[in-house]
């Protein structure tokens, strides 16, 4: 079962249907111990990283911390990548879980910000959520702040500057985008994850 | 690169796709849920369902047609007609919409759309404007184009975009189901005015008209209903008539 963790930010069906439409179980839950028995957690959200505070609530924070420290495949989707960075220009009193290292920044000034719409990936690394993805393939964006280009990144996309599109890391993915929004594409990255063993 | 979307729009009355001209003379082009699905295939990068004769009695018939819809649909879909306070922008993202257009009541109270933006952030706003050209400018009309407002459109794009709204709308009426090419004099106005996305709407007719209304009038993203819906231009087709002629999209899709 796939745990898809809610904490209030935004519209979370879209991941749940992107999932049944899969095929996959999934489930969406705000509940920390649903967690411990997942075999595969994904943090979703879009908005802004204050939202993030929402995790820090109920124990969900410490529930994902050790959820994967232990080892369990973890998929964070645009602000659930962020969370994975140290923290962000956004929301500088909320900190992420710094398991990749640097802050998520805004867009230089000589680019419209937001980011919105379908930018094209550079596979920089054999990534097994981004396998069988073509080179250049278009994924669906829709964010003002990027995480940094990393020796964890898998892929990376070009606006203004280059930032990480993908991060893979044993058990830790994360992706800037939104692969439930990204047609195809997108849905062959989720069905990635589901047969993802780590 | 960050791809031209373009974006097939939906016009929807009583639960069925139609088109007119000029806001009027409506015809029948199907299931919502069907035509979605269609031009997603077909290559569109979004899908736009527009209530435009929304009123409180048809809220379910709405919501309905949102969750048929949503459900296959694996491409960003957006919203709007009849949405005038918070309650009605979330139970349309209940529905599986990710983004809502706001028009009318965004003229009148601007803070909606701040507060629909303080809870599901700015991505998921999309302040749609209906601008008509006068003599000395473009002035925004509400309800479905029928009720004139006396603004100036580029600056309510700007309190827009102030308030927190993630995209930009713009429906030249002038051009609506015309098929006679887009305003790219207002969309130019527009997109140059805030730095939010500028989706242009009304007149397309050829591909040629997208290449302008990407080249000269600035846009990040276009919308067409009418040509799609009878199929006189094919998205795909077009997506590749535009990848020739050097405007970056998502192609092949």
């Amino acid at each position: 079962m796939i745990a898809i963790v809610d904490y209030g930010a935004g519209n979370l069906s879209s991941v749940k249907k992107a999932f049944d439409h899969l095929g996959a179980q999934a489930v969406v839950t705000d509940q920390p111990e649903i967690l411990a028995t997942a075999d595969k957690i994904v943090l979703p959200g879009v908005g802004h990283f204050s939202s993030l505070s929402a995790l820090e609530k109920n124990g969900m924070r410490e529930a994902l911390l050790q959820a994967t420290s232990g080892g369990k495949p973890f998929l964070g989707i645009c602000l659930g990548m962020q969370w994975l960075f140290e923290g962000s220009e956004e929301c500088t009193e909320i900190s992420g879980s710094g398991i990749f290292p640097g802050k998520c920044r805004q867009f230089p000034a000589s680019v419209k910000s937001p980011h919105v719409g379908w930018n094209s990936l550079t596979i920089q690394t054999s990534s097994r959520l981004l396998r069988d993805i073509a080179q250049d393939s278009f994924v669906y964006y829709t964010h003002s702040f990027h995480a940094p280009v990393l020796a964890a990144t898998s892929a990376s996309t070009e606006y203004g500057l280059l930032f990480s599109a993908a991060v893979e890391q044993e058990n830790i993915f994360g992706v800037q985008f939104h692969p439930e929004k990204s047609g195809d594409v997108g849905l062959s990255i989720l069905k990635n994850f589901c047969e993802v063993v780590c | 690169m960050l791809t031209k979307r373009i974006i097939a729009c939906l016009d929807m009355d009583g639960g069925r796709v139609v088109k007119g001209v000029r806001f009027k003379n409506l015809r029948d082009a199907g299931d919502p849920a069907e035509c979605a699905a269609a031009h997603a295939r077909n290559g569109a990068d979004e899908i736009v369902l527009l209530d435009i004769t929304a009123t409180s009695g048809n809220r379910n018939t709405l919501l309905g047609a949102v969750r048929n819809t949503a459900r296959s649909l694996f491409v960003p879909f957006t919203v709007g007609g009849g949405i005038r306070q918070l309650e009605d922008a979330a139970a349309v993202f209940d529905a599986g919409a990710d983004k809502i257009a706001i028009n009318s009541a965004a003229v009148r109270d601007p803070s909606l759309i701040s507060k629909i933006a303080a809870r599901f952030g700015s991505q998921a706003v999309v302040v749609a404007i209906d601008a008509r050209k006068t003599d000395t400018r473009f002035e925004v009309f509400v309800a479905g184009g029928r009720v004139p407002t006396g603004q100036d459109a580029i600056q309510c794009a700007r309190q827009a975009a102030v308030c927190g709204a993630g995209e930009i709308l713009l429906t030249s009426m002038d051009r609506d189901g015309t098929q006679s090419g887009f305003d790219c004099t207002l969309v130019r106005a527009v997109a140059e005015a805030v730095s939010i996305p500028v989706i242009a709407s009304g007149g397309a007719g050829s591909a040629h008209d997208f290449i302008e209304v990407f080249s000269d009038g600035r846009a990040d993203a276009a919308l067409a209903a009418s040509i799609f819906h009878f199929g006189i231009e094919n998205i795909a087709q077009l997506k590749r008539e535009l990848h020739e002629a050097s405007i970056p999209v998502r192609w092949p899709c």
